[in-house]
């Protein structure tokens, strides 16, 4: 992002010059580089980017949902979605009257699939987490995107906790829309990405309006452009763009499969601490083993409120989100009104588990 | 960096382990008044009974962080059995407390002491201050208390 800033700094398919280029071969490349990341069956084509995976879901519902949902038609979400994948259905419902049902989340911090033939009627897409933002629950997408096209429904995933931890291939997962943002896998903040398979996206009518969208317009009407760049009205973020293309060329050199064993390796030696160094005063608000399980730990400590918890914790230099996460419902679920998120990244060390554990000790004693 | 003592004094500790003037009145003679912290989920209810321009009992609910629980014990047994004006006047004293001075970020003197004596125990909350993030968590229950108030005289 620097070199991009300190050499180039120009604006996409647009100049001649040498730098605007540049600018246009950064900003492609990381399309490029996007597609081959999530194995895209049609490669940077299918890859449109937005300002963050908040906008990427509106742009499903606001574009593909208007377009292909009427009154009645049910949107399936889950009670562990984040609010991303939430209130843009609740907004198209109140446009719509289309219906949005949750797949319960089980005592085991699960899904509950129990009734999922009868949540199954009626519903055109399943919205649902790759990974929990609060539970660190993986869930089974291969198995819900096969659910999914036997009743005729599209299946759109939010990849945004899992796609920096682990291997994805949207081909063989066979789902339908994937939705997620760079500043999750190592990226700069302000770009997000929306993957749906190429016929898909040729149907779907454009979302916001400007330049760089259009293929035509005149003094009576406009042309869209096909492809992507029909999404991506206005001067793009081109610099975040380059940084995102950086993320995934350093992801790729570890590879994402030693980022899971090492992020697994991980998050296991801290389940076990946790609960053997606590005796049940910190609570693990999610999955205790690691199957089926990524490096996010939600801690409730009891008598301790999660506030409390982070502000000693920064005292330590470790920053863990208090609060709900943006997960109203699932919190209700659990009864909880916050909790502290620890999270692992490939960049941890079980050192960092050692400081946890230490300062964790410290706001149990201060509050007694 | 500023330490967790300045934040969470004894008397803080103290009010968020033994709340004061916990629980619920009847409404009505009672008013009610539910504040929120949409950012964490914080939540305090305000129970007040008003009888002759005087704030004659107080209750509180609600749940969150020890900051905000330990403001909302803190303001019940500054404000019970007191008249109105002297309600209202120790509310300002104690949002005046609660004002960042940008001066008082930029070096790492001590904010702005008011007179302790004005303001009594709330003063352990002074330390917030340190933290302005938290700022919000200490006056969730007194804006709460002066929406209760406005609402009564409109």
């Amino acid at each position: 992002m620097s070199r991009h800033y300190e050499r180039r700094h120009a604006n996409v398919h647009r100049g001649v010059y040498q730098t605007a280029n540049e600018s246009t071969h950064d900003y492609e490349n990381a399309r490029d580089a996007i597609a081959r990341f999530i194995k895209a069956p049609a490669g940077a084509k299918e890859i449109v980017f937005t300002k963050n995976a908040t906008e990427s879901f509106n742009l499903l519902a606001k574009s593909w949902g208007a377009a292909n949902l009427k009154a009645g038609d049910v949107v399936l979400i889950s009670e562990m979605e984040h609010h991303a994948n939430i209130v843009p259905w609740f907004q198209l419902r109140e446009a719509l009257g289309i219906e949005v049902r949750f797949i319960p989340v089980g005592d085991d911090f699960r899904l509950d699939l129990s009734s999922i033939d009868d949540l199954m009627k009626g519903v055109k897409l399943v919205s649902i987490t790759a990974m929990s933002n609060v539970l660190g629950t993986v869930n089974p997408l291969k198995e819900l995107a096969e659910m999914a096209h036997r009743h005729g429904a599209l299946i759109a995933v939010d990849a945004a906790q899992s796609v920096g931890h682990s291997r994805t291939d949207v081909t063989e997962l066979d789902v339908d829309f994937f939705v997620f943002s760079a500043h999750k896998m190592l990226g700069p903040t302000g770009l997000g990405i929306f993957w749906t398979r190429e016929e898909i996206l040729a149907d779907m009518p454009p979302f916001l309006g400007g330049g760089g969208m259009i293929a035509d317009v005149s003094t009576t009407g406009y042309v869209p452009a096909k492809g992507p760049t029909r999404f991506e009205a206005g001067t793009p973020p081109i610099a975040e763009a380059a940084g995102l293309g950086a993320a995934v060329l350093y992801l790729e050199g570890l590879g994402m499969d030693n980022v899971r064993d090492h992020e697994k390796l991980l998050t296991d030696d801290a389940l076990t601490r946790l609960e053997e160094e606590f005796d049940g005063r910190i609570q693990v608000i999610g999955p205790t083993t690691t199957l089926e399980r990524g490096g996010v730990i939600s801690l409730d400590v009891k008598g301790v409120h999660a506030h409390d918890v982070a502000q000693v914790l920064d005292q330590y230099g470790v920053c863990v989100r208090p609060g709900h996460h943006c997960a109203k419902p699932l919190m209700k679920r659990f009864n909880l009104s916050a909790t502290a998120r620890a999270s692992y990244g490939p960049y941890s060390l079980t050192s960092d588990t050692d400081v946890l554990l230490e300062a964790l000790s410290d706001a149990v004693k201060l509050f007694g | 960096m500023s330490n967790l003592e300045d934040l969470y004094r004894e008397v803080i500790l103290d009010h968020y382990r033994s709340p004061r003037n916990r629980g619920e009145l009847s409404t009505p003679p009672a008013i009610r008044v539910e504040g929120f912290n949409p950012l964490c989920g914080d939540e305090v209810v305000v129970y007040l009974m008003i009888d002759d321009d005087t704030l004659t009992d107080i209750k509180l609910t609600g749940h969150g962080c020890s900051i905000s629980q330990s403001s909302s014990s803190l303001m019940s047994a500054a404000v019970k059995g007191k008249p109105l004006n002297q309600v209202r006047d120790i509310i300002t004293k104690f949002k005046q407390l609660m004002t960042v001075h940008e001066s008082s970020l930029e070096t790492t003197s001590e904010p702005e002491v008011l007179d302790a004596r004005a303001v009594g125990e709330l003063a352990a909350l002074q330390g917030v201050v340190k933290f302005p993030v938290r700022i919000k968590c200490a006056t969730l229950a007194w804006n709460t208390l002066s929406q209760a108030l406005d609402e009564e005289s409109a």
